[in-house]
């Protein structure tokens, strides 16, 4: 495999987990969740308004909340995303990098696998490093986490600093309970709307 | 983002002085300007010029580079071209064909539509995103001095290779290989796989 | 050759008027006096993509956020954006696309031709409703219309620019 990329010598992080230790500071923050597992695992926090679950197509997340970021340049818009979701949209982040929206983070949950396919592996466990692509795209800060207090030390990083943010959290293929989660984009998406302009 | 070293390289000279030890190289031209550079250099029937599919380039590459494990492929393409196929960097890096080099002829610029800047004129480092997909051998050349060893790289070290060569956004003549797609196929093959 | 079209800039004002805010774009010969328009004012964003498909997604994002905006393209790229389209689609995102055609009028290049013709059928087998112009004084008109059709009537509509507009190139000696 890719021979110099630095490993982490075991994932031990568990997706539910850090996503329900991140959500627990969101604020007002708006989320925008790629298709997947990224879906429940932030559902599982609560189902809310301000959440935007994407569904069947991949490699828009990023591109979704950079468009809500520039229209709400007040509110911090969190992309939550997997691994497999992020490359198929890749090229998002040079254009993102490019305008450089400073009330935008991205989280991506790399399990190493397309969760949903029957967990083949992604091109990340050959040694792709999304954090360092998000660096050379011009994201100003990125983050590679393998562990809590690396998840502790980002909060303020996810919902505070100047962005764009981008960070890599390592999880195990380990999946909490799949909620029932609505598929209906009408409604999640005029629901959404509703609360970032409140209005109709 | 900061800023960036003085670029004087001509783009013409330098697919000129990549392609001069290209030996039996296969080469596959992102659309425009790379393709007008690799035709100036001499026309070849192992010379696969693509028209269109704009992003499609490095993987046209792959693909060859995966059928033929014995023969070298170069794959020279544009900073807007990669762009637009910026995925297959990962692509390729998992596969890790020893035998694949992509050169990327990096004017800054989108040279069909007007010249409008691209990524990589505010900041946006392709060798870097080849790097963290995992492509060891990636390099930026931003002046004559680094080019013989690029070219070197590109034609015989271990792959996948990449390198980005900066060049001015000056534009150069036109030089109109084969578009004809169905033609281009047949002579490419014959030459490589011999007469059906 | 024929001086600059004024078209783009009538565009332009149609644009403004119509509420868009964010204009995302691959560069496209055709669009270069546009997409300079949109880059030069301030009241609009313009976000140049790396590939088409992040701007429907764009775009999505933009409407959620409570912002109108339009996706500026060549036909080449309506091949890119299919499978995002599903999302405009099914979340019933107003969405207002330009399309410069190729591939259709005096085309030199071959390899532009299977994407352009088949642009229409394509757009229009996800659901989105196509207008299309190939004179220059109702260009204007016709993307003030489509866009009243995008964020007042709730569609996704593209206006595809007939290539005989464009000044098709011609390299053949």
């Amino acid at each position: 495999m890719a021979g110099t990329q630095n490993k982490p010598a075991a994932i031990t992080l568990h997706r539910r987990a850090v996503v329900t230790r991140i959500l627990r500071d969101r604020g007002d923050a708006a989320l925008v969740c790629g298709i997947g597992n990224a879906v429940h695992d932030v559902a599982s926090c609560g189902d809310d308004a301000r959440n935007m679950y994407l569904a069947g197509i991949m490699g828009g997340a990023a591109m979704v909340a950079f468009g809500v970021a520039v229209a709400q340049p007040d509110r911090r818009v969190v992309v939550i995303t997997g691994d497999g979701e992020l490359l198929a949209g890749l090229g998002s982040l040079p254009t993102i990098g490019v305008e450089k929206p400073r009330n935008l983070a991205i989280v991506v949950l790399d399990n190493q696998a397309y969760g949903a396919t029957g967990n083949q592996l992604t091109h990340t466990a050959a040694g792709v490093d999304l954090a360092a692509i998000a660096a050379a795209s011009g994201f100003p800060s990125t983050a590679l986490i393998t562990d809590e207090a690396g998840i502790e030390a980002a909060i303020a990083d996810i919902y505070d600093r100047p962005g764009p943010y981008f960070a890599v959290v390592k999880v195990t293929t380990e999946t909490g309970p799949r909620l029932d989660v609505s598929r209906d984009g009408t409604y999640i998406s005029r629901r959404f709307r509703a609360a970032m302009t409140g209005g109709g | 983002m900061g800023d960036q070293p003085e670029i004087t390289l001509d783009r013409r000279a330098v697919v000129a002085r990549i392609l001069k030890g290209r030996a039996d190289t296969l080469v596959v031209t992102g659309l425009g300007a790379p393709s007008w550079d690799t035709a100036a250099a001499g026309d070849r029937a192992d010379n696969f010029y693509l028209w269109g599919g704009m992003g499609g380039a490095a993987a046209t590459g792959l693909g060859l580079a995966l059928a033929q494990p014995g023969r070298r492929v170069l794959v020279i393409t544009g900073d807007g071209e990669m762009l637009m196929g910026v995925g297959t960097l990962a692509t390729i890096a998992v596969q890790r064909p020893a035998n694949l080099a992509i050169c990327v002829i990096d004017n800054q610029r989108y040279g069909e539509t007007g010249m409008q800047e691209t990524h990589t004129a505010f900041g946006v480092d392709l060798a870097a995103m080849a790097r963290g997909a995992g492509i060891e051998d990636a390099a930026t050349v931003w002046d004559e001095s680094a080019l013989d060893t690029a070219a070197a790289a590109l034609l015989g070290a271990p792959g996948p290779v990449f390198v980005a060569i900066k060049v001015t956004p000056a534009e150069t003549p036109m030089v109109l290989p084969l578009r004809d797609g169905l033609a281009l196929k047949h002579r490419f093959r014959e030459k490589l796989l011999g007469k059906a | 050759m024929a001086s600059p079209p004024d078209w783009p800039d009538t565009v332009f004002g149609a644009l403004k008027d119509a509420g868009v805010r964010q204009v995302a774009y691959v560069p496209d010969a055709g669009h270069a006096r546009l997409i300079e328009l949109a880059r030069g004012d301030n009241a609009v964003r313009a976000v140049p993509l790396t590939a088409e498909q992040e701007g429907v997604a764009l775009l999505g994002g933009a409407w959620l956020g409570g912002e109108a905006g339009a996706l500026l393209m060549q036909s080449s790229g309506v091949g890119n954006v299919i499978n995002m389209l599903g999302m405009s689609a099914e979340c019933r995102f107003p969405l207002l696309m330009l399309v410069t055609m190729r591939g259709e009028w005096g085309e030199f290049n071959p390899w532009q031709v299977p994407m352009g013709q088949a642009t229409q059928a394509s757009l229009e087998a996800v659901g989105v409703i196509v207008q299309r112009v190939d004179d220059a004084d109702s260009v204007a008109e016709t993307v003030e219309a489509a866009a009243r059709m995008a964020f007042q009537g709730g569609r996704m509509v593209a206006v595809l620019i007939g290539q005989r507009l464009l000044g098709a190139k011609n390299w053949d000696k």
